[in-house]
This record gives C-alpha cells, structure tokens and sequence, in this order.
C-alpha cells in the first residue's frame, strides 16, 4: 500500500486527527469538546502557515 | 506537615481504580476506541478509532519506520515507546513486517510521525475511557 501526500495535505490530515482526540479527551460535554477540536485545528493549520512564511523568510 | 495534608486530600478526591476501569484502560490501549466502546460511547469511541486507525495506516502508506526494541539510540528509543502506544496494531505491524522498508520519499519522514502520534493519541483515548470509567469525566 502507497499512498502519496503532499505535505500540506500530511498537515492537514495530522491536524484533523490529532484535533479529534484532543476535543474528545480533554473536554466533557459535546459542545465543548467540539470547540475545543475546532480550537486546536485552528492552532495546527495556523502553525503550518506561520511555519511555512517564516521559511520562505530565512530562505530569501 | 502542609504538604502531608494536600496529598491527603488528593488521596481522598483520587477515584479508586475499578476493574472495569482498568478493563477499559487495557482494552483502549490494545485497540483504539475499544476502551470507550466498552462503556458504550459509542460516538466518542468511532471518532477516536477512526482518527487513529487513520494515522496509522496512512503512515504505513506513506512508508513510515516501525520502530523497533534498541536500547542503544535515544531517538530509537523515544520512537518505540510512541509505537507501541498502538497496541495490537504495532503487534501487528510487526509481524507482518511493516514498516521496515528503506526511506526513499520525502514525505516518509511524515509516516514515521504520524505512526508514533497515533501511538501516543491512543495512550491518551485508554487513559480517556478509564477515567469515564472511574467516574472522573462524564
């Protein structure tokens, strides 16, 4: 089995999963574990973007 | 002679571990989502198998190292306690020889990582569903 990401993608799917258990393990009621998720995606996907802006940075 | 006392009192606010805690402790750990399954969260338990079953195999898709028992190289070492977080799929993967292949794509590297947080996500679900079920977490 092969499969091909790119690394955007990769990011994306480990901040969709990694978030799910986060909201689910770290809150009680629905509601919150559902904010708490969306909180830390928002978290991952924007340390990505920052990541990737501060390398184009130290590359030029 | 204070500090004697907060330990008391977290002692005594600690739940007692139940059979059935640890049962759920185990079982979460040897299968994802299994531990909250057996306490019948069902939803919680799906969307947490589905999230780590994820990681893991498109790790393994994408190539990513199984670590294996090697006491000698830290970061050897710090991969294969994250591994077997996975319980029964690192047996797995193991046996059947997973993951041993030589790294020959960028995006490798991310299989390895998505292998080992899917281990150490799994290690927080069982550690989830026993304190449900000791009565910690609603």
């Amino acid at each position: 089995m092969n499969i091909s990401l790119s690394h955007f993608t990769a990011a994306l799917l480990f901040a969709l999963c990694a978030s799910v258990v986060f909201g689910i393990t770290q809150r009680s009621a629905p509601k919150d574990m559902l904010r708490y998720g969306a909180y830390c995606f928002s978290l991952f996907v924007g340390g990505v973007f920052v990541a990737a802006w501060v390398m184009w940075f130290i590359k030029r | 002679m204070a500090n004697n006392t907060e330990a008391q009192k977290i002692m005594a606010t600690t739940p007692a571990p139940t059979p059935q805690a640890i049962m759920a402790l185990v079982l979460g750990w040897l299968l994802p989502g299994a531990g909250h399954f057996m306490l019948k969260k069902w939803y919680r338990g799906g969307l947490l198998a589905a999230s780590i079953f994820t990681l893991f195999f498109v790790g393994m898709g994408l190539q990513g190292k199984i670590y294996s028992y090697n006491f000698g190289d830290l970061l050897e070492m710090l991969g294969f306690i994250g591994d077997i977080g996975n319980g029964l799929l690192y047996g797995i993967a193991h046996i059947m020889d997973w993951g041993q292949g030589a790294i020959n794509r960028a995006t490798a590297d991310y299989g390895t990582k998505y292998i080992v947080c899917a281990g150490l996500l799994n290690v927080m679900s069982a550690i989830d569903a026993y304190h449900i079920a000791v009565g910690k977490k609603q």
